[in-house]
């Protein structure tokens, strides 16, 4: 009875099987469920450039991209199945896109000797490449952001930030917990009054948060949100006529459609950022000719340009260069996973080098060694434009407290290593 | 033809009472379970343990300690997240505690301390009913998801707040972490599964059973004939939590690996296994399996046929995914509204006669 | 007056605030159950599906367009039109009314007389299915709600200044008067006028009075002459206007997205309190929770716990409501015989 599915199961015959001519990425995308609106723009991103790449240059390095989009609707459930779904087909290295895939893809893809690049998220410590051989989260982490902001408000303090209040608005979750630790050790630093604000998921009633920054007036507000709660914060925040400019969300909480349901009055808000807005370069031209032109946009084809889409466009042109640095440590275009995973570490990405994709000054320029698999933690910091519907960028990419995230990684990294048996690589 | 009682004498009360009274119904118990324990563990790899059997096997166990309570003892439960989360944490505790002690163990263990904080959570049921009784439960999930989340220490104060499972053995074989075979993780969630249903057959074909299905049709008649509600319905609540609990300990630590309570134990969860039981049959242990393959398995066929045969794209198939599932519920219930078990029983009714059905 | 005072006074109205947009989304619920004993799952994917109507009707969005276009090869997305908020309400009442009909005629006719967790069951059938039709139909994109009924006159939003110019005195220095969110008002009036429409409806006239005689027991009803049919087509169409009006208001906040439908939870814990069977009911019960869980919040959680306590308090709140009533504090007395 129970295991009348079973047997039938056996005795279906898996016809995938490995097809190792092109080279295989898969999309781990969720253009489904609570957080679509953030998911669509970036799988068409991601999507987009590896077209752009078969059309214009057949490829990389003469072998064709596949691109295997499976959807996650941000289920880690899910997740699991796209990821066992697609490692058979000689995936080159997962961008999980939540942190619960990520955490939980860490061992087992590990294991497997498939790569994964969880860029601007996941588990921060994994920069540690003596601990974490398989995991990459070049260019900036979650607390270089936090160190990011603070430096910003250092920068607009005049380098004193002594008797500020600061408050930190998060999703009450593994990921809105990120910054916490980063911003506790920076106030002892610095001085400033930290306040915490917890807000439970989904985040559509925000009243009791908003209420108390009301009361409190800190000088500064923080945010680590995601999905509904960057909405309703940016709408609350308008309501209490709280000052925008002094309102600085993460990466994940400052794109469009965080702030365009709160109208013109979102004016001002900034979030940071680790690559560039707009459509500006010369990249999208071509995306426009070869991609868009040619009906062969992964989405609707009116997310370009947009944050989102940057961030997945991003994400494929440095899968794209890593594949390409494996191939030439290789000799070979036809790379497997663990070559990959060597192009990955000695990835470089030079101001040059950006210049010639079409995408100069894109993001930071960084190199990527055996130790250090988190970049050099470069962060921006953007504005968003209600009037022109735009972000613009109004801080250049700034280094962070590495000093001091340096610290806690190795220290959140030697927890990990010690927990699992890890023997520190890179010697 | 074959599917007969007529030739079966039982010559014992044992014999009269048994779970499958025909005889071709036993022999193909026996073979589904040898299948099932020393046939697929040789077949299997990590994509089919991993997005198929794992998640049936784990989730029948939740479903059939949801149908204790549910669908045998009448409690209406939406805690079933919390309690999920209840075993997986403590599961971790344990594990990270005591890392020579043998995966068994620990997972019994956690199922022992979910059932303790299911009672806790039961007690209200003893004044409210029905459908009001949800919000005790769902206190229970939304308070403890929100302690598991706020107190450091049963995440061992990692700075990420998630729960990773180390790798943890049993006789000698890997049962978690990443390098676990995949026969090794599907033989020990199959253990427990099997063991799980026929303890809670047992159970409630048994007085603990009759209790709680007399306090399930009327609690007020059931008191009256001598039935004490309080032992039946805590009873109830705690092997319930029981099986839970197990379920959420092999769900984070065989299954997931790693886990954030707030996402893999949300209230999302209470809800999938309260639809997988009623949409399996409540009050029928099959009802659960087929319950949880259908919420499981029937998605996973939808994306395979959508996206790897046809081609479609992959947000157009996730969305017909809902529909189709959501239509298929509805026309399911009208055919039959007992739940995929009574469409079952009613075929087997209907091979008793066959082909003679007059 | 001092401060602390007054800012507790201020918690405790935008508790009442919440309080009725939770009740808002409780009451389609209460409607439902009322009149034919199910708990409809589906209310927070209706609002859902209400508010995506709505906004697809403004901007003039093709329906269906994604699927269209994967299927026959085009590039369709709107009809190049924009409607008035009016007519675009009034289409998605007719939308509401058409989806109710179906539900009756589809799923429910063919369920007369099940117990009522089968019926329960078929709502989540519908729910999935609701689900996965407003994300064919409309994209799954968030889009943002804007309703005016003329130039100029739209949902407001953000505090309302008068209030905060006129008690700005109260206090001193650290007292900047009371906060109160001009949309949460206008929530409040509908609310209010919503439920006084919806008890002089079931009280004063025909079908209302033939609405409770179904709620009291179905067979009567009919040998008495009164359409079941037809009766539920109303209340169904009912909340979806309930669930449409609760859409607009938790959409103009948030945007019209997924997260939309989640607001059913927030519901839930009043529907115990209140009662499954009294608009009232839905009313007291959602003011008890707004404010119950703000003021905890306030005054022990974010400064004791942590924060974020008030998810599960709403639901503690509830539970020690229901072991002195079990049924509910407007609901109707369990009486049970053997």
């Amino acid at each position: 009875m129970k295991m009348k599915f079973a047997t039938m199961a056996v005795a279906a015959v898996m016809a995938a099987g490995p097809v190792m001519a092109d080279l295989v990425f898969p999309s781990l995308s969720y253009r489904t469920g609570p957080y679509a609106a953030s998911g669509i723009p970036f799988a068409d991103g991601y999507a987009d450039y590896f077209t752009l790449l078969n059309e214009r240059d057949g490829g990389i390095g003469g072998a064709p991209v596949r691109m295997v989009e499976c959807e996650t609707g941000y289920n880690t459930e899910k997740g699991v199945e796209c990821y066992e779904s697609t490692k058979g087909e000689g995936a080159l290295v997962y961008q999980p896109l939540s942190t619960g895939i990520t955490y939980q893809l860490i061992p087992k893809a590990t294991a497997d000797g498939i790569p994964i690049h969880s860029m601007g998220y996941g588990r921060t410590s994994a920069s540690n490449g003596t601990v974490f051989s398989h995991v990459f989260n070049y260019p900036a982490n979650y607390w270089d952001g936090a160190s990011g902001a603070i430096n910003y408000l250092l920068e607009e303090n005049g380098g004193n930030l002594d008797g500020k209040k600061i408050a930190l608005i998060y999703h009450n979750s593994a990921y809105g917990k990120e910054p916490i630790r980063t911003l506790e050790e920076l106030q002892k630093q610095h001085g400033f009054e930290l306040t915490l604000l917890p807000v439970d998921h989904p985040g559509q009633e925000q009243k009791s948060q908003w209420l108390q920054i009301r009361r409190d007036r800190p000088d500064y507000v923080v945010m680590w949100g995601w999905g509904v709660m960057n909405q309703v914060a940016v709408q609350e925040a308008v309501n209490i006529r709280y000052p925008m400019e002094n309102f600085i969300g993460v990466w994940w909480s400052g794109s469009e459609a965080d702030v365009i349901p709160a109208g013109a009055a979102a004016n001002g808000y900034k979030a940071l950022t680790f690559h560039g807005v707009g459509k500006d370069y010369p990249v999208y031209d071509d995306i426009q000719k070869f991609v868009l032109d040619a009906g062969k946009a992964a989405g609707a084809g009116d997310q370009i340009g947009t944050v989102q889409y940057n961030r997945g466009m991003y994400a494929a042109m440095l899968a794209a260069e890593a594949a390409r640095t494996a191939q030439e440590i290789h000799g070979t275009a036809d790379i497997t996973p663990a070559m990959m995973r060597d192009g990955m570490e000695a990835l470089e990405i030079t101001e040059e080098k950006m210049a010639a994709l079409g995408l100069p000054n894109y993001g930071p320029a960084f190199k990527v060694s055996c130790e250090q698999h988190g970049g050099p933690g470069l962060v921006g910091v953007t504005q968003w434009d209600a009037a022109a519907q735009q972000w613009n960028v109004i801080s250049d990419y700034k280094p962070t407290d590495r000093e001091l995230i340096g610290r806690l990684i190795e220290e959140d990294s030697a927890a990990y290593a010690a927990e699992n048996n890890i023997e520190p690589r890179c010697n | 033809m074959f599917y007969r009682e007529a030739g079966e004498f039982s010559t014992t009360y044992k014999d009269d009472s048994q779970t499958f009274p025909i005889k071709f119904d036993r022999w193909r118990y026996y073979f589904v379970l040898f299948v099932a324990v020393f046939v697929i563990p040789f077949m299997v790899n990590d994509y089919w343990v991993n997005s198929i059997f794992l998640p049936f096997l784990i989730y029948a166990i939740a479903a059939i300690g949801l149908n204790i309570l549910v669908g045998y003892c009448g409690q209406v439960s939406l805690g079933t997240g919390g309690f999920m989360a209840v075993g997986a944490y403590a599961c971790y505790k344990l594990m990270t505690s005591f890392p020579d002690v043998s995966m068994f163990v620990h997972v019994i263990i956690a199922g022992a301390i979910t059932a303790v904080v299911g009672v806790l959570f039961g007690l209200p049921s003893l004044r409210i009913k029905g459908f009001y009784l949800a919000v005790a439960t769902l206190a229970a999930q939304f308070f403890l998801v929100w302690l598991f989340n706020r107190v450091p220490w049963f995440y061992n104060y990692s700075a990420s707040g998630q729960i990773n499972a180390p790798e943890r053995d049993t006789f000698g074989v890997l049962i978690t972490g990443p390098n676990t075979e995949a026969w090794a993780a599907y033989l020990f969630c199959v253990v427990f599964t099997i063991v799980s249903a026929v303890i809670a057959r047992n159970l409630t074909r048994g007085s603990v059973g009759r209790k709680w299905m007399a306090i399930r049709d009327m609690d007020i008649a059931a008191e009256i004939i001598g039935v004490n509600p309080l032992t039946a319905k805590l009873s109830a609540f705690a092997i319930s939590s029981f099986f839970v609990g197990v379920s959420g300990a092999l769900f984070f630590s065989v299954y997931l690996g790693a886990v954030e309570v707030g996402e893999v134990f949300g209230i999302n969860k209470s809800f999938l296994v309260l639809f997988m039981i009623i949409i399996g049959g409540l009050g029928s242990i099959f009802g659960s399996f087929a319950g949880a393959a259908f919420l499981v398995l029937l998605p996973v066929a939808l994306k395979v046929v959508g996206v790897d045969w046809l081609g479609w794209p992959t947000d157009i198939v996730a969305h017909l995914q809902l529909v189709i599932v959501g239509a298929l519920i509805i026309v399911f219930l009208i055919a039959e509204p007992h739940g995929i078990a009574q469409l079952w029983r009613v075929a087997k009714e209907k091979l008793r006669l066959w082909p003679f059905p007059h | 007056m001092s401060e602390a005072f007054l800012y507790t006074v201020e918690v405790f109205l935008n508790g009442l605030m919440a309080g009725v947009l939770y009740a808002l989304v409780a009451l389609g619920f209460v409607l439902i159950y009322k009149a034919s004993g199910i708990f409809n799952f589906a209310q927070g994917v209706m609002a859902l599906f209400a508010a995506m109507t709505l906004v697809g009707f403004q901007n003039g969005q093709v329906p269906f367009a994604h699927l269209i276009n994967a299927t026959f090869g085009l590039h369709v997305t709107t009809f190049g039109w924009n409607l008035h908020s009016t007519v675009a309400v009034f289409l998605t009442v007719l939308v509401m009314i058409a989806l109710a009909w179906a539900v009756q005629r589809f799923v429910f006719r063919h369920l007369v007389g099940q117990e009522p967790i089968i019926l329960f069951m078929a709502t989540i059938g519908l729910a999935y299915f609701l689900e996965g039709v407003a994300d064919l139909m409309w994209g799954s994109e968030i889009k943002t709600l804007d309703l005016c009924w003329a130039v100029g006159a739209c949902l407001p939003q953000g505090g309302n200044l008068w209030i905060e110019q006129a008690t700005e005195g109260l206090g001193g220095e650290g007292f900047y008067g009371f906060f109160i969110d001009s949309l949460d008002i206008v929530a409040a009036l509908v609310a209010m006028v919503l439920v006084a429409a919806l008890v002089a409806f079931a009280q004063y006239t025909k079908q209302g009075r033939a609405m409770r005689a179904v709620a009291d027991d179905h067979q009567a009803a009919l040998s008495v002459g009164v359409s079941l049919n037809f009766i539920w087509i109303l209340v169904w169409s009912l909340a979806g206007f309930v669930a449409l009006v609760a859409g607009i208001m938790w959409g103009a906040k948030s945007g019209v997205q997924f997260s939309l439908s989640l607001i059913a939870l927030k519901a839930l814990p009043v529907l115990m309190l209140g009662g499954f069977t009294s608009i009232p009911g839905a009313i007291v019960g959602g003011l008890i929770i707004g404010v119950g869980e703000k003021l905890f919040e306030f005054l022990i959680g974010a400064p004791f716990l942590g924060g974020a306590t008030e998810n599960w308090f709403a639901y503690m709140l509830a539970l020690v409501f229901l072991v002195f009533r079990p049924q509910g504090l407007f609901g109707e007395k369990i009486i049970e015989r053997v």
